[in-house]
């Protein structure tokens, strides 16, 4: 049976190779490898089609990464295109999961407790941020909750706040985003709703700050409150309740946690460094390199 | 009765007093926005009586929820002042309301991430690779939640006559270790039981705190699991099966 897909000689559609490709790699792959790949293959090749195929355009390799998924799904293969954080890869529909499970060997599984989950939202939603930031949402401690998400590689350390007593600011990791199928942080659903709520607290504890009695609080509190009256004066005020859940998304927040895009899932270089950390619960983890190493 | 070491069960309470009144406000299906304080905080106060009766270590800001509580309840009795002038003459729940409101949110969000971390449990990438976590410890109450077996235990302890009280001096014949074994009996032979059952007949409050606290003990040692169909229906203790 000699068919289109067993001849070697037949020049494919940029939608087979991208399937040939995504179906090989060891990790997922973004646009850019992918073209990578189609220039490398045209540049060791003689036939004209083949050089031809090394010219297709980002935009391109995005549609035909489209058509491709689109294909999968509507033949009911089974399997997917699926997006994640750092790229695109073949993946199989969730409905067949337990019959993967039981083939491959896997047992009932671990799943995160309402506590880690709620605390675990908080960060991602906040970060960076502190023990206390999270404790003031959760009203309770979170210390033990933390450290385990540490532990679980799901949250790390990503610096020191500047606040007095210099406390850890916490952020989540690339495993976080792998484990949950999110491709960023944008993908959290009602960011910014969550952000908006954020700078009125903000508003609330300069304040509070300001009214505190110790003398070196207070001048650190003072430029908080400056800054805080420096952003308000660009958005409207509002002191009215925060929306329910039907409530609106916040207009342009600047000054806001999620402004530097590119330091989101960064690990900063600085705080690679173990010899800076007194605590052990906190030692940055072997696999933070590799974190590196995947991204651009 | 022999000298018993007396049995401490160690089951830790994650939850905090936001996630109680939460649970209070959900079960009454209560405006958050316009909270009955005082039924909520004579409510809180009951939840916090008996979570002290089984021993349990929850957070010392329970009490200061207590304290705060208290404090917007008597701020509400106070008359309120007639100043057209000054429109910052805040609700006295404000704080709070806007805490719990805040906190709602994150919860919605975190059951969205427990949502697709349930779908994620189901995919793959070729040779099977997944990402998942290491062994998570404490996991005890995964089914139900400590203030869903509270809510149980409470109405069993409404049902008792309040008379027996006195006799209870001399009826201390129950222990939690005692009560372990026989709540493992009960599922051995019938396989499985509901919480109201189990209780049934207890005429001792002394008694039913040993069962309790022999329940959260199994539930803790993962010998059994309380499961509720859903949320506020009956609890049903069946053994724990790997």
């Amino acid at each position: 049976m000699d068919t289109p897909m067993t001849d070697v000689h037949v020049i494919p559609e940029l939608k087979q190779i991208i399937g040939s490709l995504l179906f090989a790699a060891r990790q997922p792959m973004t646009v850019q490898d992918i073209k990578k790949v189609l220039k490398d293959t045209a540049e060791s090749a003689d036939e004209p089609e083949v050089k031809a195929i090394g010219d297709f355009k980002p935009r391109d390799i995005e549609q035909a990464l489209k058509d491709l998924d689109a294909d999968l799904r509507d033949r009911h293969t089974g399997l997917h295109v699926g997006e994640v954080a750092n790229g695109y890869r073949i993946q199989n529909d969730a409905s067949c999961g337990r019959w993967l499970r039981t083939m491959l060997d896997k047992g009932r599984t671990n799943r995160l407790t309402k506590p880690s989950l709620e605390t675990l939202a908080i960060i991602a939603y906040r970060q960076p941020c502190t023990r206390s930031e999270i404790e003031a949402v959760r009203g309770v401690s979170v210390d033990q909750v933390v450290r385990n998400l540490v532990d679980l590689q799901l949250v790390k350390v990503v610096g020191r706040s500047d606040m007095p007593g210099r406390p850890w600011l916490f952020g989540t990791t690339q495993k976080f985003l792998e484990y949950f199928g999110l491709r960023d942080l944008k993908d959290l659903p009602g960011i910014d709703e969550l952000r908006r709520i954020e700078m009125e607290r903000k508003k609330t504890e300069a304040e509070a700050a300001v009214e505190s009695e110790e003398e070196a609080q207070e001048s650190d509190a003072e430029e908080i409150a400056a800054e805080v009256n420096d952003t308000e004066a660009a958005e409207t005020e509002d002191t009215s309740l925060p929306d329910g859940p039907e409530g609106e998304d916040a207009d342009g927040d600047d000054e806001d946690v999620f402004d530097d895009d590119e330091d989101e899932d960064d690990d900063d270089e600085e705080y690679d460094d173990e010899d800076e950390f007194d605590d052990d619960e906190f030692d940055e983890d072997e696999d933070d390199e590799d974190e590196d190493d995947r991204e651009r | 009765m022999q000298g018993q070491e007396e049995y401490k069960v160690q089951l830790d309470v994650f939850e905090g007093p936001l996630d109680l009144l939460l649970y209070l406000i959900k079960r009454d299906e209560i405006d958050i926005y316009d909270i009955p304080i005082e039924t909520i905080t004579s409510q809180y106060m009951q939840y916090l009586q008996i979570m002290k009766m089984l021993d349990l270590n929850i957070a010392g800001e329970f009490l200061v929820m207590a304290a705060t509580l208290m404090m917007i309840k008597s701020r509400m009795l106070l008359p309120v002042e007639e100043r057209p002038d000054m429109e910052e003459e805040e609700d006295p729940r404000w704080d709070l309301v806007r805490q719990l409101v805040e906190y709602k949110k994150f919860k919605d969000a975190a059951t969205h991430l427990g949502d697709l971390e349930i779908i994620q449990e189901n995919i793959f990438i070729r040779e099977g690779h997944h990402v998942e976590l290491g062994p998570e410890p404490e996991k005890a109450l995964e089914d139900v939640s400590i203030f869903d077996l509270i809510s149980a235990f409470n109405e069993a302890l409404k049902k008792i006559d309040k008379e027996e009280d006195l006799t209870e001096i001399f009826a201390e014949r129950y222990t939690v270790a005692d009560k372990i074994d026989s709540i493992n009996e009960t599922l051995r032979t019938r396989g499985k039981v509901t919480l109201r059952e189990l209780v049934q007949g207890m005429v001792h409050r002394y008694e039913m705190v040993c069962t309790f606290l022999a329940l959260l003990e199994l539930i803790r040692l993962r010998r059994l699991r309380a499961m509720q169909a859903d949320s506020f229906s009956d609890i049903e203790l069946v053994p724990y099966e790997e």
